[in-house]
């Protein structure tokens, strides 16, 4: 019998290349004959393209080409993954901060440097659209053009999308107690460490393109779009992302490199700096307005919830983050009445794009710290008020969706007791609790396919990209424990699309739930297989052939998975391949095309000491419960949470882009732009699950991975007020807003 | 006009090379683009973020923040050097066991400082670990596990 591996922690899959720098990223990779890519923008986020002259870039010696706009196929095709609005380079304007109006392609970098300095660029500056404020100004420039959605009544505004989502009535609902706020949620940067890359090559009549990306079947759709070629002739190779959080899942840059390649017939790479990597993804930035209503016992009566959005210059996935974010808004609770009306205004920023926690992150700041502010009210305990608005399990709390599939209560306990709420606190400190409630898909389709080979070992294709989650080592325990092989006889294999089937996305935390469960079936099939097969060999009917963990059983006589492979396969050999599939369809009645496949709920406790002298924020206790259902691999379950928690930290303490007049992004790069540093971990660090096999993935499992940030601010700016009795509404919780807000506190304003 | 080259000799991972730099390479571009030594990483390109550390004559260095030019002369080591014959060191095989590999980009840098701040305090303390690695960011926020796997390294448990 080999290892049962469900719930152990193996070795990450790849770890040994990631300590030894043998890992290729996809800036490691190296092509014969490549062409080094540099990207030429405007100094400004807004602007009127008069002339791009590339005479004096082109004479630089080792350039081979630089593009425009000019040189594309006209009208220049444009692309997104839910609106066709952003072109492959700037046409006429540019839009922001970074978007690329010429690209230069040499055989040095050296050279592509020098030439992009060389491109000169006469533009005239426009008004730009850098705020909330400025994008609902009647006056201001439209930042898409109205032809582009002509159909759309809001064409001539700079609001993308009102959404309204809500049931009950909050106009007529009873409170005895109502509490009105405003809250605001600063774009943030991705920061992953390996900046966003890029490479394409001609591939005969087709094109082969290389993006860390983390859906690579919808970058293979886009360039089949732009390029007008058969899905069949656009490869996509995916190296494993060196972190992604979002950033990575929606192209970018990847169309201007396949016109590039197809242009100069030679392999193009582009690595784009950190600066330039600040300037191609950002989180969504958030004013959210909430009136709230309560009974006097603590019950939630309403939430009437106005939430703006400002999303980028395109689209990108963002039209999706404000949908699903503001659709949970309530979050986890039993609310009778809720009014949630969102818009998604556009800007010329950098596209806002999905980001861990999808939009969740930014209400929970505004909704959680509601309640908070009603606990303080009524004098009830902040622990006490959630626990009697939590749902039980079963219960329906969004009405139409998915009931409440977990113990939430016991999450809500566990994250309490890891603080010790409710003991005594040490002077300057102040603890703060909160839940996060995201939904995970909607929609999938996900395939695997399973080979068994001739020695017994097994090689899985899967479409899924693992950026460090974990997803080859958690895929390797379910083939290895379904199939009784050892681990290390577990290939899986990633990346191509050329050879791995088909796969809506890695996003959502939705890998080892909705991949897991193709896996998962794909074993079964082979099991199926071996049964119907072995039936002969064994003298048996097929009903009384038994496949468990690598023996098959008859009732005669047992046979391993080696002696029955050499005799059924025999001298020619061969294998045994199986395909595995989990697919949801849309579902259009649904506002989001779906009930979500489960809820990936979390809840953050912190406490946390404030130097009144300096407003600096010392964390000494943090904890995270996440309800994973069950953790197949406690080790990654706890890596990824407690990795979420200190992201959390980051735009809950210090991070925050910081624009210009002229819609520059200021604090560009690592200097100026702070994040989360080993010095910054909490004192004591608790990340921590609940498992009670409810899930709907293989063995009762959900999905982790962005819950531990789903309530990190509320949960610390809550602890902070108890700490201070100042409020803050506004990320981040710099010391400068906490040193001016104890100041104003002291002077009683 | 095509700049002059600089001839420089180094030992890198305990192989002497003579190449030929350009005068404003730094060692980063030159170890990954000249030997092919792509383990070290290149993220924000002003010292602030890790990704790119090696060991030169015995200090850990930011090696995007130092020309080719400088290391003449010089001994290097990288990510590439540690394991000998396949075999992980102590510091590798913590790393895996602790599970601080998460996407692994910054890993190979963090190591790196890691190692220096062995190689200098075989035994720090948690305050000390935190004080080496101060300069390696990884995003991921594998920090907690990090620490465990440097810890681990210097009680010599993981042997």
């Amino acid at each position: 019998m080999s290892a049962e591996w469900i719930g152990k922690s193996p070795r990450r899959v790849g770890g040994f290349e990631r300590v030894t720098g043998a890992q290729q990223f996809l800036a490691d990779i190296r092509l014969d004959g490549t062409l080094s890519v540099r990207l030429v923008h405007v100094d400004c986020g807004h602007a009127k393209i008069i002339e791009v002259d590339t005479s004096e870039a082109a004479k630089v010696p080792g350039v081979h080409r630089v593009l425009t706009a000019a040189d594309l196929p006209q009208p220049v095709p444009r692309f997104g993954p839910t609106f066709q609005d952003r072109p492959v380079i700037a046409v006429d304007e540019a839009k922001f901060f970074g978007e690329p109006v010429a690209a230069v392609a040499a055989e040095t970098d050296d050279a592509a440097q020098e030439a992009a300095a060389q491109v000169r660029l006469r533009y005239e500056e426009l008004r730009g659209v850098y705020t909330i404020d400025d994008a609902l100004d009647s006056g201001a420039p439209l930042v898409q053009d109205p032809s582009l959605r002509p159909k759309d009544p809001l064409r001539n505004t700079n609001t993308l999308e009102e959404l309204k989502f809500g049931w009950g009535d909050v106009e007529k609902a009873h409170a005895d107690v109502v509490v009105e706020d405003t809250y605001t949620f600063p774009m943030v940067t991705h920061f992953a460490i390996e900046p966003y890359a890029f490479m394409a090559a001609p591939d005969g009549d087709g094109i082969r393109v290389w993006s860390p990306i983390q859906h690579p079947f919808i970058l293979q759709r886009i360039i089949a779009d732009v390029l007008e070629l058969p899905l069949a002739k656009v490869r996509i190779f995916a190296p494993d992302p060196g972190g992604g959080f979002g950033g990575k899942g929606y192209p970018k840059f990847e169309p201007l490199l396949a016109f590039l390649a197809l242009k100069t017939g030679r392999p193009v790479r582009l690595v784009l700096t950190l600066e330039e990597s600040f300037q191609a993804g950002r989180r969504m930035a958030n004013r959210v307005r909430v009136r709230s209503g309560f009974l006097r016992n603590g019950s939630i009566v309403f939430h009437d919830i106005m939430a703006d959005c400002m999303i980028g210059a395109y689209v990108d996935i963002a039209a999706r983050v404000v949908e699903k974010a503001s659709y949970t808004a309530c979050g986890p609770y039993r609310v009778p009445n809720a009014r949630i009306l969102s818009r998604a205004l556009l800007s010329h920023t950098t596209p806002s794009t999905a980001f861990r926690g999808f939009g969740v992150p930014q209400m929970s700041w505004a909704v959680e710290s509601q309640l908070d502010e009603a606990a303080r009210k009524l004098g009830i305990d902040r622990v006490e008020i959630r626990l009697r608005n939590l749902p039980r399990k079963g219960e329906v709390f969004i009405p139409g969706d998915l009931p409440c599939d977990g113990n939430w209560d016991e999450a809500l306990r566990k994250a309490a007791a890891a603080v010790d709420w409710g003991s005594p606190l040490a002077r300057g400190r102040g603890r703060g609790i909160a839940l996060g409630l995201k939904i995970s898909a909607t929609y999938a389709a996900s395939y695997v396919v399973l080979r068994l080979h001739y020695d017994g070992s097994a090689t899985l294709m899967t479409g899924t990209s693992d950026m460090g989650q974990g997803a080859r080592t958690v895929f390797s325990q379910i083939v290895a424990h379904e199939m009784g092989i050892p681990l290390s006889q577990v290939a899986v294999v990633m990346g191509d699309t050329a050879v791995v089937p088909y796969d809506t996305s890695t996003s959502a935390s939705r890998s080892t739930v909705i991949m897991g469960t193709a896996v998962f079936r794909a074993c079964q099939e082979l099991k199926a297989q071996i049964r119907r097969l072995a039936a002969d060999t064994l003298s048996a009917s097929e009903n009384e052939v038994v496949v468990d963990r690598g023996v098959i059983h008859g009732p005669k006589g047992d046979l391993t998975f080696l002696a029955f492979l050499r005799d059924f396969l025999g001298s020619t050999r061969g294998e045994l391949i199986a395909v595995g599939q989990e697919v949801k369809k849309k579902t259009w009645k649904h506002p989001l095309a779906g009930t979500t496949v489960f809820y990936e709920l979390s809840c953050t406790a912190a406490e946390v000491e404030v130097d009144t002298g300096t407003g600096m924020i010392l964390i000494h206790t943090f904890a995270t419960v996440g309800d994973v259902g069950k953790a197949l691999n406690p080790q990654h379950v706890e890596m990824q949470d407690g990795g979420a928690a200190v992201m959390g930290l980051g735009h809950t303490l210090m991070e925050h882009l910081i624009l210009d007049a002229s819609g520059r992004i200021r604090n560009l790069g690592a200097l100026d732009y702070r994040i989360p540093t080993i010095k910054d971990l909490p004192l004591q660090m608790h990340s921590l699950a609940i498992e009670n096999e409810d899930g709907p993935g293989p063995y009762g499992s959900k999905g982790t991975g962005e819950g531990g940030l789903l309530a990190t601010s509320p949960a610390v700016g809550s602890a902070v007020q108890e700490a201070t009795g100042v409020k803050i509404r506004d990320l981040p919780l710099t010391p400068e807003r906490i040193w001016q807000g104890l100041q104003d506190h002291v002077r009683g304003r | 006009m095509p700049a002059r080259t600089v001839s420089v000799t180094m030992t890198v991972n305990g192989r002497v090379r003579t190449l030929e730099v350009q005068p404003h390479h730094t060692l980063l571009q030159c170890l990954r683009e000249q030997l092919e030594l792509t383990g070290t990483k290149e993220c924000c390109s002003m010292g602030e973020c890790g990704a790119c550390t090696v060991i030169v004559d015995g200090r850990s260095v930011n090696s995007c923040l130092m020309l080719a030019a400088e290391a003449d002369g010089c001994t290097v080591t990288t990510i590439e050097g540690l394991a000998q014959d396949g075999r992980l060191n102590a510091l590798q095989e913590s790393f895996l066991e602790a599970g601080a590999v998460q996407c692994g980009f910054c890993i190979p840098g963090m190591v790196m400082a890691a190692q220096d701040l062995l190689n200098h305090n075989p035994h720090p303390t948690v305050e000390q670990i935190k004080e080496g690695l101060a300069g390696n960011l990884c995003r991921c926020g594998g920090y907690a596990r990090i620490i465990e796997a440097v810890h681990a390294a210097s009680r010599g448990k993981m042997e």
